[in-house]
């Protein structure tokens, strides 16, 4: 393979993106304009899960009463709640940074305890034995930072009103002070989908790419140059993940000064700036695939859609206020697993290593490597490269 | 006899149940400037991308510079140089820098390049318009680069399909005068054409092609004397019946 041909192949694509006006307003202008125009009309939505998965570390010590066993079936009946239990704190953290579970609420060893001082006296506030109960909250999730606090706040509070109708309790709930839950604005929940979301649009740029120089004859004239096809498409990879690379800086840029600013470090952004890069091949792959389907430049902008709607739909931050059905479905899209795990490393504040992180990369180098090894092969197979 | 560039085999093209190509053989010298003539649909294109390693051959062996078209297709891409019918050119780039990608390409160094870009522009007469993005150029222009494009790593075998198709006199003019300065250089030429005049200002053989067959072969004057006609336009019609141009 020669580099020569690999360099000048890569710097034509990218003169064709700077001075297209049509295809630098796709790649560049249109991803920022989106990104800016949703993210300032929508940045206010809720996440409508209807159940929202609780972590509890149960450390009470029932004695005639089991308190605490009362406050997880009144936290289960609310059927907004599910109820996850965990031997210790620290597995429960491990979930918690990953996206596992949304909150997790530690129950002190004197919650019965107190449960019982509040029975024996309930008009008596000095007599209670008070205790509180610890809650640990997923920074990467609206829902779990706004609606689980005071789910749980009104659970407790029933449980003092169950007993003698008191305005008063002996339970308090505390929000684990490294969790910064003001920090969080509802755009900052969608920032990590946009990351994926600037990339996508590459789809349409291949397939239009592709069958132009196809109409043009401009496919057989390279063809006819000593080019192998390893070289042309490697020109192609190379020039397409250079253009995601700027759309992702840009993007960045962007979101950096709307508010967003993640308390990572560098090599964490690194990461994140590489999973977009691994996220651009499967938009590559479906670009090859619809330029393969589409018989001419025009029918190949339609048919793109077909890819670009649903990783945009099913797996960025548009995503974020669909039904739990289309979350599900969005489990198949790569796109999907990009925008989780720079929502763990961005807000969850989960590791490289952790094993979030190493589940969602390996899904997205499989099934974009999948995706586009399928592309090639299938664009080679009815179109000579 | 000459040493051979271009050698011919028996060849046939199947389309499903189309012959576009049935059974043609022949020879072409090195140094030769030979013509394809026939009707559209002949099968003269279909011919020149069997020679050029785009289209594979149902049946049938072809050469070029000695090499299999079909076992070695890299060392004959390193060896030809091909003017598409086609008018294929970035719009988006400039002159210059259409040419420069495909000098590229062809991996030629940097000064070599330079120095071929600079004389093919000057004989096409495209240098005042060189730095202009090409997609302000007229058809002529366009025609002329793509001709250039063909030609930058100035290789020893040009297939010319229909170079000057749809040109001015004038343009056209300029590409007969640098097709003759490249068999002066002792290129082997292919080309292919329906302007029988063309023909017969241009090659030393021509081989006409009728439904894929190769009906009649020779120089230019041969034929018209072995025909007892006025042009080879009229050699077609002698032994075909029609018109060439009559179903372009």
């Amino acid at each position: 393979m020669k580099f020569q041909r690999v360099l000048a192949l890569t710097k034509k694509e990218i003169k064709k993106t700077i001075r297209e006006p049509a295809v630098l307003f796709m790649i560049f202008l249109f991803p920022i304009v989106f990104v800016f125009a949703f993210g300032a009309s929508f940045g206010g939505v809720g996440d409508s899960q209807t159940a929202y998965s609780v972590g509890v570390v149960n450390m009470d010590q029932p004695g005639s009463v089991n308190a605490s066993q009362i406050l997880l079936t009144a936290l289960s009946d609310t059927k907004i709640l599910t109820v996850q239990a965990y031997v210790d704190n620290q597995t429960a953290q491990t979930d918690l940074s990953q996206g596992t579970v949304q909150a997790v609420m530690v129950i002190p060893a004197d919650f019965s305890q107190s449960f019982a001082s509040y029975q024996a006296a309930p008009n008596d506030p000095d007599t209670w034995t008070n205790a509180t109960v610890a809650l640990y909250l997923d920074k990467g999730s609206l829902v779990a930072t706004q609606a689980i606090p005071p789910i749980i706040q009104q659970v407790l509070s029933a449980l003092a009103g169950q007993s003698q109708q008191a305005q008063s309790s002996p339970f308090s709930l505390e929000t684990a002070s490294l969790v910064e839950v003001t920090a969080q604005s509802a755009f900052d929940f969608m920032a990590p989908g946009m990351f994926t979301f600037a990339s996508i649009f590459l789809i349409m740029m291949v397939a239009q790419s592709f069958t132009q120089d196809r109409e043009s004859g401009m496919m057989k004239r390279i063809r006819i140059t000593p080019t192998s096809p390893t070289e042309f498409m490697t020109r192609q990879v190379l020039s397409y993940m250079l253009i995601a690379l700027i759309q992702a800086i840009l993007v960045f840029v962007m979101v950096y000064f709307m508010g967003f600013k993640p308390d990572v470090g560098i090599p964490i952004y690194a990461f994140a700036f590489a999973l977009v890069l691994l996220f651009s091949l499967s938009n590559i792959g479906f670009g090859l695939i619809t330029a393969t389907i589409a018989k001419s430049s025009g029918a190949a902008t339609g048919l793109s859609f077909l890819f670009v709607l649903p990783q945009l739909f099913l797996g960025t931050f548009v995503g974020t206020s669909l039904s739990s059905t289309a979350q599900i479905a969005g489990k198949i899209i790569p796109s999907y697993y990009v925008t989780d795990a720079l929502t763990s490393l961005f807000l969850r504040g989960a590791a490289i290593t952790s094993t979030a992180i190493l589940v969602d990369t390996a899904a997205v180098s499989v099934s974009c490597i999948a995706i586009l090894a399928a592309g090639i092969l299938l664009y080679g197979k009815y179109y000579k490269i | 006899m000459n040493e051979s560039a271009i050698t011919v085999e028996n060849l046939v093209k199947k389309f499903e149940d189309v012959t576009a190509v049935d059974g043609i053989s022949l020879q072409v010298s090195k140094g030769e400037l030979f013509g394809l003539l026939g009707p559209n649909g002949a099968g003269k294109t279909t011919t020149i991308n069997i020679l050029c390693g785009l289209t594979k051959p149902t049946s049938g062996t072809a050469k070029v510079g000695g090499c299999d078209v079909q076992k070695e297709t890299g060392k004959v891409k390193e060896l030809i140089g091909v003017c598409l019918q086609e008018t294929a050119i970035y719009p988006y780039l400039t002159g210059v820098e259409n040419i420069e990608l495909f000098g590229n390409l062809y991996a030629m160094n940097k000064e070599t390049l330079q120095k071929r870009r600079d004389v093919l522009l000057e004989n096409m007469g495209l240098t005042g318009d060189a730095k202009r993005r090409t997609a302000k150029y007229s058809g002529g222009m366009k025609r002329r680069l793509s001709l250039i494009l063909a030609l930058i790593h100035d290789p020893q075998i040009a297939f010319l399909d229909e170079p000057t198709v749809a040109m001015d006199p004038q343009s056209r003019r300029a590409v007969w005068d640098f097709v003759k300065e490249l068999k002066k250089e002792g290129k082997t030429i292919i080309l292919t054409t329906h302007y029988m005049e063309e023909a017969e200002e241009l090659c030393d053989r021509v081989g006409i092609i009728d439904h894929g067959k190769l009906i009649a072969l020779g120089s230019p004057d041969a034929l018209i004397s072995k025909h007892k006609v006025k042009n080879l336009e009229e050699v077609f019609i002698e032994i075909t019946g029609r018109k060439i141009r009559e179903e372009v």
